[in-house]
């Protein structure tokens, strides 16, 4: 269960190579799952005895019956201003009487996993000069319109590869392929977002070429895959025009990580009420110096600076590789 | 966000560090700007405990401000979103505080 966007993760990832047709279910290093239960007792009751013991230093209101077995919240001041959580186990009475117990300074950060397996990514990546873009934004944006134009006007200049991010179908990897770019589908199941692993698994299938283009499109989701580094070189949100010029205000996080904007749709901008300073404006204030582009992937509009910021990227990408 | 899958994280973590030992507390630092919520975790801390050496464990959460500086002015300051200019107006500011995402440190049953 994602608190922002319900995906309860029970589902297995997996990815599709276009070119062969083979479908493989990505092998997860994350810890056990929340069905883990090593209890020998069908059902997992726990009745008998209830050792409770409360070592934190705070009064409890009121009378604590806890028949349920259930874990409750306390509520109380802390005179630093500083919130936190205590959670007491009720009904937990598999271990016997409290036993002495020691401290361990473990200082790691959460994500430790898949920023190491990002870092992986990210020099494979670099020591193929490979330029890596992460694209992201909501569901209908036209990501998948945008990358089969790149593929376009690009063909000839600097090739691309595509791994497709989509809870299910392989669609859009379809389209890319029809398009001319070799693709990989990953399908994250009830998963929100790509992580680095997955990233890891479809670069070993897809095979990009050194000095390629390698374009990564999310899931459609402003939220969860601003926290998961793949080991791209840069994100690239993008919008469109009838989304709502205070899209970047209302997704801070997403917006704060990318380093280029792009606003889509702008072939519709007689029909809807958008305001397209305003748009740059709070692109900028989230995320001051970013760089920002309006184009029509119908239509074709804007896109020379689009592609040019591409290949001047790419140049980077190669020149950088070594150091 | 993905609670579910941080807390998978944390619990994971946790387990390999405890190398077999039961685990009685879990002290956690999360910034209010690192897009996670404490109180989901909370929630779902109990279930992806369930089963693990960190089954009835307790879990503290610290929450921290999200402080930045101005690159400008050089003042420090609170930043409770993350585009919160600078009092002097400035919004090209260095982040202090607030993206933290850690597990600082475990309370381990001495065998």
């Amino acid at each position: 269960m994602c608190g922002g966007c319900g995906c309860a993760g029970s589902e297995v990832a997996t990815i599709l190579d276009m070119e062969t047709g083979r479908r493989t279910v990505l092998e997860r290093n994350a810890g056990p799952g929340p069905v883990a239960h090593r209890h020998g007792e069908p059902g997992h009751h726990h009745h008998g005895t209830h050792d409770h013991h409360h070592d934190a230093d705070h009064d409890h209101h009121g009378s604590h019956g806890h028949a349920d077995g259930k874990r409750h919240h306390h509520e109380h001041g802390h005179p630093d201003g500083q919130d936190h959580h205590h959670e007491h186990a009720h009904g937990h009475a598999h271990h016997p009487a409290p036993r002495a117990t020691t401290q361990l300074d473990l200082e790691r950060r959460i994500l430790d996993r898949n920023d190491a397996q990002a870092g992986l990514n990210r020099a494979w990546l670099a020591g193929r000069e490979i330029l890596a873009l992460n694209l992201v934004s909501s569901p209908g944006s036209g990501k998948t319109t945008l990358i089969e134009r790149t593929i376009h006007d690009l063909k000839g200049v600097l090739p691309i590869y595509v791994i497709e991010g989509d809870q299910a179908t392989a669609n859009d990897a379809e389209r890319i392929r029809k398009a001319g770019a070799p693709a990989i589908q990953v399908n994250t199941g009830s998963g929100c977002h790509l992580e680095a692993d997955m990233v890891d698994t479809a670069l070993r299938a897809l095979k990009p070429a050194a000095r390629s283009l390698l374009i990564i499109e999310n899931v459609g989701n402003l939220v969860c895959p601003a926290l998961f580094d793949l080991g791209e070189r840069a994100k690239v949100a993008i919008f469109s025009v009838t989304e709502g010029e205070d899209k970047p205000l209302k997704y801070p996080h997403m917006f704060a990580a990318v380093d280029v904007v792009l606003i889509n749709k702008t072939d519709l901008l007689p029909h809807v009420d958008f305001d397209m300073r305003a748009a740059a404006e709070n692109a900028r204030r989230v995320k001051p110096g970013v760089t920002i582009f309006e184009l029509s992937a119908r239509t074709g509009e804007g896109f020379s600076q689009w592609c040019d910021w591409l290949l001047r990227e790419a140049a980077s990408a190669r020149e950088t590789a070594l150091r | 966000m993905h609670e579910l899958g941080i807390t998978r994280n944390i619990v994971g973590i946790v387990t390999e560090a405890a190398k077999g030992r039961r685990v009685t507390r879990v002290t956690l630092e999360v910034g209010q700007l690192s897009g996670v919520m404490a109180s989901a975790i909370a929630f779902c801390f109990d279930a992806v405990a369930q089963g693990t050496p960190l089954d009835g464990a307790a879990l503290d959460i610290r929450e921290i401000e999200g402080r930045a500086r101005c690159t400008h002015c050089n003042t420090e300051f609170p930043t409770p979103t993350l585009y919160t200019p600078c009092p002097c107006g400035s919004r090209e500011t260095v982040r202090l505080a607030g993206e933290e995402l850690m597990i600082k440190t475990l309370e381990l049953e001495t065998v």
